[in-house]
């Protein structure tokens, strides 16, 4: 196991945090005793079977649930109310309908109080970045979900957050998009080394792109049960990286852990 | 379907209809004329009527006055169920109080305000646009209440983690939401700005094409009621495509139905 120990150094401490929702059968305990800790420029997954109060942890971290029990610190300070350091790409569309793919992308330095034509001229850097350069005017319904991903992660990073959090960010997309959406990711994220926090069901893609995978027990009241260093070299292609021999085995090594829990998920979740 | 075949289609339909009403109201099936022009009127004294209001300018006057009643109640109601909606959907507590009275008026048929209006408000344009009003006004309230409560909560969360404030969330988020839900109903409000003015003329007025109808209704006149409703029933189409086209500008951001992406 090799968490750093060092709160006052990582960007996002989590520290016994128990997490409960209040449902009409009585109390929920989503998530029990969470420890996790990802050092300042450090890109961890967590990764864990359906309904494991995945999404749960990183809304913690984002401050937009509080937890039952537990702290969370922020580069060494307490989190009360929203996390201002953090960018949040989310699961579902979380684009603006009603705004085009370029004021999508500047709408977070206007609201910062940027002046409007500088912050729309570097949300065309932006967009030009993802790819989308040409894209300027569409409505997030004339564009796809793949490149609904690209002005979502555009419009996150515009920010230039320190703490970059994402739930299952490439889940809805086809696996070659998910494979080009990954390798644009690392090459975004390798410019600056922000602190990433992802979440994931998918195994392969949580090697791929980081530094340590995270595992979750299944709910309720999931744990933390297991936490890999992934010794893979950067920069890495995730398409040629699944084919490294060093990644079988650390594959090998997480999903004997993780099966016993996907199996115990699964029959909690299809009531079976 | 081609867009030619299809209004060539909708035109034939019109065609046959007025075939057959000519046919029934002209001709004896089995020694019988089953549609007594007395009663049903024919097509050509319809025609003839519609052309003498047109030739006359008569009709200008009483359709300015409708269009005008129509205009002022849909404004006016728009404007008050956009503030009330909008209110209601940020201040829970205060829908909650006001919910039984809400549903109550709702279910009022208009009809019986129409007296105390023109008891109120004279038999003028505003005892009309006042009628109007109270029936723009829900429509208008329930879709911006549903606009603001029904906006994506990841989308809202998104613009927290944007940074937004409470004020900015209003103008980036709830505002827009809202509108689009008033936009989506923008066809029934405006038809039943109309259907207010055209009630209200009917019931008491001087002036509109509710007025005429009733006029000519008064004496039997069944030719002069059709050719009311057909004008009526032109001005309502007309107003509708304008309504399209303000749409089609507003929310240009929409997906039109079929188009949408998964």
């Amino acid at each position: 196991m090799g968490t750093a120990t060092d709160t006052n150094q990582a960007a996002v401490a989590l520290s016994g945090v128990d997490v409960a929702f209040r449902l009409a059968g009585g109390v929920y305990t989503a998530v029990g005793d969470a420890t996790l800790t990802v050092a300042d420029g450090e890109f961890v997954a967590i990764v864990g079977p359906t309904g494991c109060g995945k999404s749960t942890l990183l809304n913690i971290a984002a401050g937009l649930l509080q937890p039952a029990a537990g702290r969370v610190d922020i580069f060494g300070a307490p989190l009360s109310g929203l996390n201002r350091q953090a960018g949040y790409l989310f699961q579902a569309d979380s684009l603006f309908p009603w705004k085009t793919a370029l004021q999508n992308v500047a709408i977070g330095l206007e609201t910062a109080g940027t002046p409007s034509s500088q912050a729309r001229a570097l949300a065309q850097t932006w967009l030009g970045r993802v790819g989308l350069g040409s894209f300027a005017d569409r409505y997030p319904h004339m564009l796809s979900g793949g490149q609904r991903k690209r002005v979502g992660l555009a419009q996150v990073l515009i920010r230039d957050p320190k703490i970059l959090l994402m739930d299952e960010p490439f889940g809805p997309l086809d696996a070659q998009t998910r494979q080009i959406m990954g390798n644009l990711l690392l090459d975004l994220w390798s410019a600056d080394r922000k602190a990433v926090l992802f979440v994931t069901h998918d195994l392969e893609e949580a090697i791929a792109l980081s530094d340590r995978v995270v595992i979750m027990s299944a709910g309720p009241a999931s744990r933390i049960i297991g936490d890999w260093k992934v010794p893979l070299a950067r920069p890495r292609d995730i398409g040629e990286i699944k084919l490294d021999h060093a990644f079988h085995e650390l594959h090998r090594d997480i999903w004997h852990r993780l099966k016993a829990e996907v199996i115990k998920g699964y029959a909690l979740t299809e009531g079976a | 379907m081609s867009r030619a075949r299809l209004i060539l289609l909708q035109v034939l339909v019109a065609v046959a209809a007025i075939v057959l009403w000519y046919m029934l109201t002209t001709y004896k099936v089995f020694g019988k004329i089953l549609l007594p022009p007395f009663f049903f009127s024919t097509p050509l004294d319809v025609a003839q009527q519609i052309v003498d209001w047109f030739a006359s300018g008569v009709i200008w006057k009483h359709l300015w006055v409708t269009l005008e009643e129509s205009i002022f109640a849909f404004v006016l109601g728009s404007l008050g169920g956009v503030a009330v909606g909008f209110w209601f959907a940020r201040q829970p507590r205060t829908a909650a109080v006001f919910d039984p009275y809400v549903k109550m008026v709702n279910a009022l048929p208009r009809v019986v305000l129409a007296p105390i209006f023109t008891l109120w408000l004279g038999l003028g344009i505003w005892s009309k646009v006042a009628l109007g009003i109270t029936l723009v006004f829900f429509i208008v309230f329930f879709n911006v209440y549903q606009g603001v409560k029904e906006v994506s909560p990841t989308v809202l969360a998104n613009a927290r983690m944007l940074g937004m404030s409470e004020r900015q969330l209003m103008r980036h988020v709830y505002w827009p939401s809202a509108l689009s839900w008033m936009f989506s109903s923008l066809h029934t409000s405006v038809g039943f700005a109309v259907v207010g003015a055209v009630v209200g003329e009917y019931l008491g007025s001087a002036a509109g094409l509710g007025y005429l109808i009733q006029q000519a209704e008064g004496v039997f006149d069944v030719a002069g009621v059709f050719a009311g409703m057909f004008v009526l029933a032109a001005f309502v189409i007309v107003i509708d495509a304008v309504v399209s086209l303000i749409e089609k500008r507003l929310l240009v951001w929409r997906p039109a139905v079929g188009e949408s992406r998964p």
